[in-house]
C-alpha cells in the first residue's frame, strides 16, 4: 500500500515536473479547489494514456531501427500479416485504458459539474454547516464584464472580488456575443450567452489577484475583456464592498443603457446602488421599457392565442376563405 | 438624381472604390505582388502559346488523373496563402507585448486567423485529400475513370471557385472576422454588417457543392467500378478509407450547406434562426456546424490513414498486418465520428450526463485509431524497411500523431476541457494531428506517387531536407503552444500584457520559420527533380516494388489506365500478379470507350463565382442574371450528347507497343 502510494507520488511528481518545467503554470498549480481537482485529473488522465503512448513511440523507433533494410540479421517475414492473439492485444490494451479513463470521466464530470453546488472547500474540508454561497451574477457585455452582487446590492465593471474559502455561485449571461467566463486560477470556464443563463460553482482558497478573461473570441474588443479576480479575507472583502458602496455610482436602467454601448478596454467601475431586477431584465432581454421579457413571452403568446381564439370564434368564416 | 443612385445600387450593390483597401500598405504590397506575379505567369503562358494546350488537356479535362493533379496544384497554391497568414500571425504575436502593439491592427489580425483556418481546412487539406483520391482510387480499383467524369471536373472547378472568392476578399472588401467556424451571434447581420461573413458563406457554399458532388462520385465509383475479383475485402486499404471518407462527405456536407443557408436567411432576409432575440438560438448553429465539423476531421484523416497503410507495407516489403482489423477500425471510426460532435463545446453547459456521454464516445474512437497505429507498427515488425522519403514521413507521423491523439483524449475529459478549451493547448492539439497527420501524410503521398504521375522520382535530398524542417519546425512551433495553454493563454489574442509569455511566442515563431523552410525545400525539390528528371526517371512504372494495381501500369499511365481490365485475386493485387509470373498482354487489343472533355465544368463554376460575388455585394441585378445564366448553362449541358468517344484499337496497340519497347 505504501509502495503504491510512493509510486503514485513519484509518478505525479515526475510528470508534474515535466509539465511545469521552467515556468509556473496557472492551470497546473491553481489556487481554487475546483481548478486544483481539474489539474490533478489532467495528470491522472495523462499518466493513464502514457501507458500506451510511450511503448508505441519506443516500439516505432525500435522497429524502425531493427528492421532497417541494411540489417540482414533481422528476421524477414514478408507474408506474416496476421496473429489472432496479437490483434486481441492491440484492441484490448487501448480498450482497457479507455474503460479506466471512461470511468474516471463519468465520475469526475459529475463531481466537477459546474452546476453542482460545492460540498467541500478543499480536500478534506467540507463546506461548514450554514454557510451559503456568495452569489455573483455575471454579464458578458461588448466588451467588458459586469458583475452584480445581489446580496450586497452592488455591481462592478471589470473587477471581481470574493472571500477566501467561501463557495461562490456564478450565474452567467451575456448581452450579445457569445463569450466564455474563465478565471484559470479559480475553476474551468463556461460560456456566457445572450438570453440564457449558465452557472459555475467554485471556491478560491488563497488570497491574491488573479487573471480573469473571456476565452471565446467575441469580436473587435475581445482582447480587452480582461479583469482581475481578487481573492481576499472575509474582512478585506467587507472593506471592499464598503469601498464600492461609498465610491460607486448609481446603476439605473438609463446608466445601464449607456454602459451597454460597445466599448473596449474599460477601466474598473463601481456601482453602489443597482436598480432592482436589472440582472433579470438583462437575462430576459427586456431592459428597454415596454419590451416583453423572454420568460413571459411564452405565456404571453399563449394568452394572446387564447384571447385570439375567443375573439376569432365568431369570424371563423374569415379563415375559410 | 435619386433614380440614378438607385440604378447604381442595383448594379454595384455595396461595392464602391472605398471597398478596395488601398490604405493598407500590407494588402497593397501583396496586391502589387500578385498583379506582377499573375501578369508574369499570364505573359509567359501567352508567349509560349500554351493556352490552347492548357484548355484542351487540363481545364476541360475529365480525366481523373489530370483533375487529381489540378486539385494538388490548388492545394499547394492555397498552402502558400495559408502559410503566409500563419507566419504573419506568429510574427505579430511574438511582437505584440506590453506597449508594442504589433504590426497588424486588430481588424486585420482577426481576418487573418479566420482566413488561415478556412483556407487550410477547405482549400488546402480538402483539395489534397480529394486530389489524392482522384488520382489513386480509379487506378487502385482497376477502373478507367470515375463513375461520373464530367461531375468530377465540375467538382474541381466549384472548389477552385470557392478558393477564388476567398482570395478576392483579400483585395476587394474584407474577409470574416469571426474565427473559422463563424459562430453567431457574432456573424449575425447586426454584429457583422460587412461583406466578410458573406464571403465566408458563399465561398463555402460554392466549394461545398463541389465537395458533395465529388463525394457522391467516389462512393459510386468504388461501389460499382471495381475490377472483377476485387470484392470489398480485397480492396486496398486506401480505397477503403476513401470509401468511408466519401460516405462521410455525402452525409455531412449537406448539414454544412443547410446551416450556411440558415445563416444566410438570418443575414439576408432578417430571419431569426441564430439571433439572440425573437426565438433565435445560437446554440443550434454551434451544434449543426459541429455535426458537420467533426466528421470533417475524419474526412481529412481517414484517407491519410490509407496512404500510410500503403506506404508502410510497400517500404517494409511486407503484407499489411491485420488487414481486416484495419478495415473494421476504419468503419468504426466512420460511425463514431457522428457521435462525438458535442466535445467541441462541453463548456456550453449541457450538463454532466450529456458531457460524459460525448466525452466517452470520443475516447472510444481512440481504440480503433490505436489499433491502426499498432497495425502499422507490426507491419514494420519483421519487415525490410527502406527509408525512402515517404517512410520518413510515416515514422514522423506515427510518433507525432500519438502525442496529438493523447492530448485529444485529454480534451475529451470534460472537466479537463473546461480549463484547456479555447486555449493555445487546443490550438497545439489540432495542429498536432492535422500537421502530424494530414500534412505529413500528404507529403508522404506526393513523394510516393509522384513517379506514377510524372514518370520520374522526386529528388531525395530536398525531400529529406523538407521532412526535417517540417518535423523539427512542427515541434518548435507547437510545443510552446501546449505550454502556453497550461499558462492560461487563450486563442485569437492580438495583444498580451504579461512579458514572461513572450519567449514562448518567439520560439514558436522560430518553428514557423523552419516550417516555411520546409515548404521552400518542397518547392525546390519539385524544381530540382524536374531539372534532373532524366537521371530520376522510372521506366518500369513500379519504382518502389509496389503492391497495388496502380503500379502495374506505365508512369504516367495512358489515358485509359489499363489496356485490359485486370483480374484481382488478392488484396495486394499487383504483388500477387508479380509473384505468379504475370505476363503483360501485347496483342488482341480492343478499342476503348472513353468520356469526352467538356468546358461545361469551368463555365458553370465561373458563373457560380459571379453569382456568389454578386450576392456578397448585394448586386441584385447581376445576381439575378448570373443565377438565370447558371440554370441555362446547366440545361444546355444536358443537351450535349457528344460525351464519349472510342480510342481506336491502333492507338491502343501503338501506346502499348511503346511501353513494351521501354520495358524490354
Amino acid at each position: 500500500m505504501s509502495i503504491l502510494r510512493t509510486l503514485h507520488k513519484t509518478s505525479i511528481a515526475a510528470l508534474g515536473f515535466a509539465l511545469l518545467a521552467g515556468c509556473d503554470t496557472v492551470v497546473m498549480s491553481p489556487s481554487g479547489d475546483i481548478a486544483a481537482q481539474q489539474a490533478s485529473l489532467i495528470i491522472w488522465a495523462t499518466v493513464l494514456m502514457l501507458i500506451v503512448v510511450i511503448p508505441v513511440i519506443v516500439l516505432t523507433l525500435l522497429f524502425a531501427w531493427r528492421y532497417r533494410s541494411s540489417n540482414k540479421n533481422a528476421t524477414y517475414a514478408p507474408d506474416w500479416d496476421h496473429s489472432t492473439s496479437l490483434e486481441l492485444v492491440i484492441w484490448a490494451a487501448p480498450l482497457a485504458i479507455i474503460i479506466a479513463l471512461g470511468a474516471l470521466t463519468w465520475v469526475s464530470t459529475h463531481q466537477l459539474d459546474p452546476y453542482r453546488p460545492l460540498d467541500r472547500i478543499s480536500e478534506g474540508q467540507p463546506v461548514p454547516e450554514g454557510v451559503e454561497p456568495l452569489i455573483v451574477e455575471v454579464v458578458a457585455m461588448d466588451w467588458k464584464w459586469l458583475f452584480f452582487y445581489p446580496e450586497q446590492g452592488i455591481a462592478v465593471v471589470n473587477q471581481l472580488a470574493a472571500p477566501v474559502d467561501r463557495p461562490i455561485k456564478f450565474k452567467i449571461t451575456a448581452t450579445t456575443m457569445m463569450n466564455s467566463f474563465y478565471i484559470p486560477a479559480l475553476a474551468g470556464q463556461i460560456y456566457a450567452m445572450g438570453g440564457m443563463e449558465t452557472q459555475l460553482h467554485a471556491v478560491i482558497n488563497e488570497a491574491g489577484s488573479y487573471d480573469g478573461f473571456s476565452a471565446n473570441y467575441s469580436g473587435a474588443g475581445f482582447n480587452g475583456m480582461r479583469f482581475k479576480f481578487l481573492g481576499m479575507s472575509e474582512s478585506n472583502f467587507e472593506q471592499w464592498v464598503a469601498k464600492v458602496k461609498s465610491d460607486g455610482d448609481d446603476l439605473s436602467r438609463k446608466a445601464y443603457k449607456e454602459l451597454e454601448v460597445p466599448s473596449e478596454y474599460n477601466p474598473v467601475h463601481y456601482y453602489s446602488k443597482v436598480e432592482p431586477g436589472l440582472y433579470d431584465a438583462i437575462l430576459n432581454r427586456c431592459v428597454d421599457p415596454g419590451s416583453i421579457c423572454m420568460k413571459d413571452l411564452m405565456s404571453h403568446h399563449h394568452r394572446d392565442d387564447k384571447a385570439a381564439e375567443k375573439s376569432n370564434a365568431p369570424s371563423e368564416s374569415h379563415h375559410a376563405h | 438624381m435619386s433614380e440614378q443612385f438607385e440604378l447604381s445600387k442595383l448594379i454595384f450593390g455595396r461595392l464602391s472604390w472605398e471597398s478596395i483597401p488601398l490604405h493598407d500598405p500590407i494588402i497593397l504590397a501583396t496586391f502589387v505582388m500578385v498583379l506582377l506575379g499573375g501578369g508574369a505567369i499570364v505573359g509567359a503562358l501567352t508567349y509560349y502559346k500554351v493556352w490552347g494546350y492548357l484548355w484542351r488537356e487540363w481545364i476541360t479535362s475529365i480525366d481523373h488523373k489530370r483533375i487529381g493533379v489540378m486539385y494538388m496544384i490548388l492545394g499547394i497554391v492555397m498552402l502558400l496563402r495559408g502559410f503566409a497568414d500563419a507566419i504573419m500571425m506568429r510574427i505579430h504575436q511574438a511582437m505584440a507585448f506590453g506597449d508594442a502593439t504589433g504590426y497588424l491592427p486588430p481588424h486585420h489580425y482577426d481576418q487573418i486567423f479566420t482566413a488561415h483556418g478556412v483556407i487550410m481546412i477547405f482549400f488546402v487539406a480538402m483539395p489534397f485529400v480529394v486530389g489524392l483520391m482522384n488520382y489513386i482510387v480509379p487506378l487502385q480499383i482497376g477502373a478507367r475513370d470515375v463513375a461520373f467524369p464530367f461531375l468530377n471536373n465540375l467538382s474541381f472547378w466549384m472548389t477552385a471557385a470557392g478558393a477564388a472568392l476567398v482570395m478576392a476578399s483579400l483585395f476587394i472588401g474584407e474577409f470574416a472576422k469571426s474565427g473559422w467556424l463563424a459562430y453567431p451571434p457574432l456573424t449575425g447581420i447586426l454584429q457583422s454588417p460587412g461583406v466578410g461573413v458573406d464571403y465566408y458563406i458563399w465561398s463555402l457554399q460554392i466549394a461545398g457543392v463541389g465537395t458533395l458532388l465529388s463525394g457522391i462520385n467516389f462512393v459510386v465509383t468504388i461501389v460499382k467500378m471495381r475490377a472483377p475479383g476485387m470484392n470489398m475485402m480485397k480492396m486496398p486499404v486506401f480505397v477503403w478509407t476513401a470509401l468511408c471518407t466519401n460516405i462521410l462527405i455525402v452525409a455531412a456536407f449537406p448539414v454544412l450547406t443547410a446551416v450556411m443557408t440558415l445563416l444566410s436567411l438570418d443575414r439576408y432576409l432578417g430571419m431569426n434562426f441564430f439571433t439572440n432575440d425573437l426565438g433565435g438560438n445560437a446554440m443550434m448553429y454551434v451544434n449543426l456546424i459541429w455535426i458537420w465539423g467533426h466528421p470533417e476531421v475524419y474526412i481529412l484523416i481517414l484517407p491519410i490513414f490509407g496512404v500510410f497503410s500503403e506506404i508502410v507495407s510497400t517500404y517494409s516489403g511486407k503484407r499489411l498486418f491485420g488487414y481486416s482489423s484495419m478495415v473494421y477500425a476504419t468503419l468504426v471510426i466512420t460511425i463514431l465520428s457522428y457521435l462525438v460532435w458535442l466535445h467541441h463545446f462541453f463548456t456550453m453547459g449541457s450538463g454532466a450526463t450529456v458531457n460524459s456521454f460525448f466525452g466517452i464516445t470520443t475516447m472510444i474512437i481512440s481504440i480503433p485509431t490505436g489499433a491502426k497505429i499498432f497495425n502499422w507498427l507490426f507491419t514494420m515488425y519483421r519487415g525490410r524497411i527502406k527509408f525512402d522519403v515517404p517512410m520518413l514521413w510515416t515514422v514522423g507521423f506515427m510518433i507525432t500523431f500519438v502525442i496529438g491523439g493523447m492530448t485529444g483524449v485529454l480534451l475529451a475529459v470534460p472537466p479537463a476541457d473546461f480549463v484547456l478549451h479555447n486555449s493555445l493547448f487546443l490550438i497545439a492539439h489540432f495542429h498536432n494531428v492535422i500537421i502530424g497527420g494530414v500534412v505529413f501524410g500528404t507529403f508522404a503521398a506526393i513523394t510516393y506517387w509522384y513517379p506514377k504521375v510524372t514518370g520520374y522520382k522526386l529528388d531525395p535530398f530536398w525531400g529529406k531536407a523538407s521532412f526535417w524542417c517540417w518535423f523539427i519546425g512542427f515541434y518548435l512551433a507547437f510545443m510552446p503552444l501546449y505550454m502556453l495553454g497550461f499558462m492560461g493563454v487563450t486563442r485569437r489574442m492580438s495583444h498580451f500584457d504579461d512579458p514572461s509569455l513572450q519567449i514562448w511566442f518567439q520560439i514558436a515563431l522560430g518553428g514557423a520559420v523552419l516550417i516555411g523552410l520546409g515548404i521552400a525545400c518542397f518547392l525546390i525539390q519539385l524544381y530540382v527533380s524536374y531539372k534532373k528528371r532524366d537521371s530520376l526517371r522510372d521506366e518500369t512504372g513500379d519504382p518502389w516494388d509496389g503492391r497495388t494495381l496502380e503500379w502495374s501500369t506505365s508512369s504516367p499511365p495512358p489515358k485509359y489506365n489499363f489496356a485490359f481490365t485486370p483480374k484481382v485475386y488478392d488484396n495486394d493485387a499487383w504483388w500477387h500478379m508479380k509473384a505468379n509470373g504475370f505476363v503483360r498482354p501485347t496483342s488482341d487489343f480492343l478499342a476503348i470507350h472513353m468520356p469526352k472533355n467538356t468546358a461545361a465544368g469551368i463555365i458553370v463554376a465561373g458563373i457560380s463565382t459571379v453569382f456568389g460575388f454578386a450576392m456578397i455585394w448585394h448586386m441584385w441585378l447581376l445576381a439575378g442574371l448570373s443565377f438565370t445564366g447558371l440554370i441555362i448553362a446547366i440545361i444546355i449541358h444536358t443537351f450535349n450528347y457528344k460525351r464519349d468517344y472510342y480510342i481506336p484499337v491502333e492507338e491502343v496497340a501503338r501506346t502499348e507497343a511503346q511501353r513494351t519497347e521501354v520495358l524490354a
